[in-house]
């Protein structure tokens, strides 16, 4: 289809005159969808029909074997009252709690540290501390559970000779939950970092000339211009780490399998554990149902502020 | 670093503070991949001693030695370059001639599915997994490349990336190869690729990165140990079936990281700059 757009004539743009505002349509579009054919397949076979699928699915008790009876809402009812997944539920937001704002936070003071002109070794700092997000959460998790192993853990060991004993961490019902979102932290503030950074340095440099030529101290400054200014950045980090601790499963995977007692067990945990352990692919898409819920309403408060940041600008 | 900006810098009680935080904050967040690195060269009874050390007593390489019986490595390795790679090509290249139809292209139906594709970007992949491995096993793909490959062949937020960049371009670039008669394709590869390449690149890196690093697509769409990702296939080393020593595990984990820090380090200033501006940040 692409050859034969190609070898079509195509009338040259008058010249001098009134420029056309726009080339035949008829043409162009059956280029644009000639393009567009490749993408809208893959996503139409691999995301738009397995939504529908998945949907009525939900509605069903689909196991992967034998017939397939419709049971109505009996599987978002069972997602709401099974206490196992109100476990997982309430662990997701425990998990959301600890990671969001550790992340967000880490990553800012980092990133104001590192935006300090004072500071040496700037474009180093930004580098390793970027490095974690390339490393897989899965790597990571290895790493982290031989650093807090508690006979042979380095990490262990430092902290016992300054008076904490931690124990075994991933066994600990209390503290399993914040090693994992720990892990997490680790792997993601890197990314939140780096865009910090970018926030921090669009604003224009006037500014601060202005509040020091008024007497500004640090502090007045940074509450009257660095906050405000990087206002939008920091809801966008924040929505997106939201939305990525709704679906942890790599870590949690790796280092406790859920546990000790499902304290660690997580949504996606429980879509795979339901999906592809216990093949119970009916009440496995309601759960994928409700986590799509989740993440459109974050990602809807997410669009609300990149609008008026869009508005903000122009 | 030049003699200039250096003799600019002044030395402020401020400015060594936060580098002094800022040391430690690196040295925390690299820890963890310095243990990867050491251990991964350390002798079991170095890896099991305690107290426990950073760095090997001995260096040796009797850890890779026994993974590469525990684990096909090369064949680990291999599926992952060619899943990753694969993703990546196949995304870049749907991803790119949908961007430069939704950028550039004013045709019947834009907006509509420019709509589509922005909402769709809020699916997280998590949620398609059991209806996308129904497709998949339908197709008879399941534990193939081409059942890992073909459903991430395109993605919305690809498109809607690269779209972004393509707006970005001068239409004034577009009109001698309009005014010569050059077709869409020919003014799309010729014209806006050739500009659009930081963007690409950028994209591909982190399609790359993210696909081998992901574990758990691969869990799902394959069943054999042949057919595994180096990331999925190490987790099999942890499971109930079985406990693998420390120092094994660590050098499985070096031989999973090695390539991405290569590409990282090769591409990592124009990498990070353009995820922070173009890509996120909007």
């Amino acid at each position: 289809m692409l050859t034969t757009s190609k070898a079509r004539y195509r009338a040259p743009a008058p010249l001098g005159g009134r420029p056309r505002r726009r080339p035949p349509r008829r043409r162009s579009s059956g280029a644009a969808w000639g393009m567009l054919t490749p993408a809208l397949v893959v996503l139409g076979i691999f995301v738009a029909w397995p939504m529908l699928v998945a949907l009525r699915m939900s509605f069903t008790d689909a196991s992967g074997f034998g017939d397939t009876a419709w049971v109505g809402l009996d599987n978002y009812v069972r997602a709401f009252t099974d206490p196992d997944v109100l476990d997982a539920m309430v662990n997701t937001v425990i998990y959301t709690a600890l990671f969001t704002p550790a992340a967000v936070i880490t990553a800012l003071v980092l990133a104001l540290l590192v935006n300090n002109s004072k500071v040496f070794f700037r474009s180093f700092f930004r580098t390793a501390l970027f490095l974690p997000f390339m490393v897989s959460l899965a790597v990571g998790a290895f790493a982290w559970s031989y650093l807090l192993d508690p006979q042979v853990g380095l990490l262990n060991y430092w902290l016992s000779t300054s008076g904490v004993q931690l124990g075994n961490v991933l066994q600990d019902p209390t503290l399993a939950m914040p090693t994992v979102a720990l892990v997490g932290v680790w792997k993601n503030f890197g990314f939140y970092f780096v865009i910090f950074l970018a926030g921090l340095q669009d604003i224009p440099a006037s500014l601060y000339e202005a509040a020091r030529v008024d007497g500004a101290g640090v502090l007045r400054t940074f509450r009257s211009i660095t906050i405000p200014m990087l206002a939008n950045t920091f809801t966008f980090v924040l929505v997106f780490a939201m939305i990525a601790a709704l679906q942890t499963f790599d870590q949690i995977y790796v280092m406790t399998g859920g546990g000790p007692y499902g304290h660690t067990q997580t949504i996606v945990m429980e879509i795979y554990d339901a999906g592809f352990g216990r093949l119970e692919l009916g009440f496995a898409s309601a759960l994928s149902y409700i986590l799509l819920v989740a993440t459109i309403l974050l990602s809807v408060i997410q669009f609300v502020f990149f609008g008026r940041r869009g508005k903000d600008l122009s | 670093m030049s003699a200039v900006v250096a003799a600019r810098r002044r030395i402020t009680p401020g400015g060594l503070g936060a580098t002094a935080a800022l040391i430690f904050a690196t040295a925390v967040a690299l820890l963890p991949i310095a243990i990867v690195v050491f251990t991964a060269f350390k002798p079991i009874a170095e890896v099991n001693a305690y107290p426990p050390t950073l760095a090997p007593g001995e260096w040796t390489l009797d850890n890779f030695r026994r993974i590469l019986d525990d684990l096909p490595l090369a064949r680990l390795v291999g599926n992952s370059f060619v899943f990753a790679g694969g993703v990546t090509l196949f995304a870049l290249c749907f991803d790119s001639l949908a961007a430069y139809a939704l950028a550039r292209i004013d045709f019947r139906g834009r907006g509509v599915l420019l709509a589509a594709i922005i909402g769709s970007l809020m699916i997280p992949f998590q949620a398609t997994l059991v209806p996308v491995y129904q497709v998949v096993s339908d197709l008879g793909w399941v534990d193939t490349f081409a059942g890992m490959i073909a459903p991430r062949a395109a993605d919305a937020f690809g498109i809607f990336f690269l779209r972004q960049f393509f707006l970005a371009i001068p239409r004034e670039l577009d009109q001698a190869a309009r005014i010569d008669g050059a077709s869409e394709f020919r003014i799309f590869r010729s014209v806006v690729l050739p500009n659009a390449v930081p963007a690409v690149m950028t994209l591909g890196v982190f399609t790359f990165v993210n696909n081998w690093n992901d574990l758990l697509w691969p869990l799902v769409f394959t069943n054999s140990q042949e057919m595994g990702t180096i990331t999925s296939g190490l987790t099999l080393l942890t499971g109930p079936s079985g406990i693998v020593p420390h120092g094994v595990m660590m050098a499985g984990s070096l031989v999973a990281i090695i390539p991405l820090v290569v590409i990282f380090l090769l591409v990592q200033r124009r990498f990070i700059e353009s995820i922070a501006t173009t890509g996120l940040k909007g």
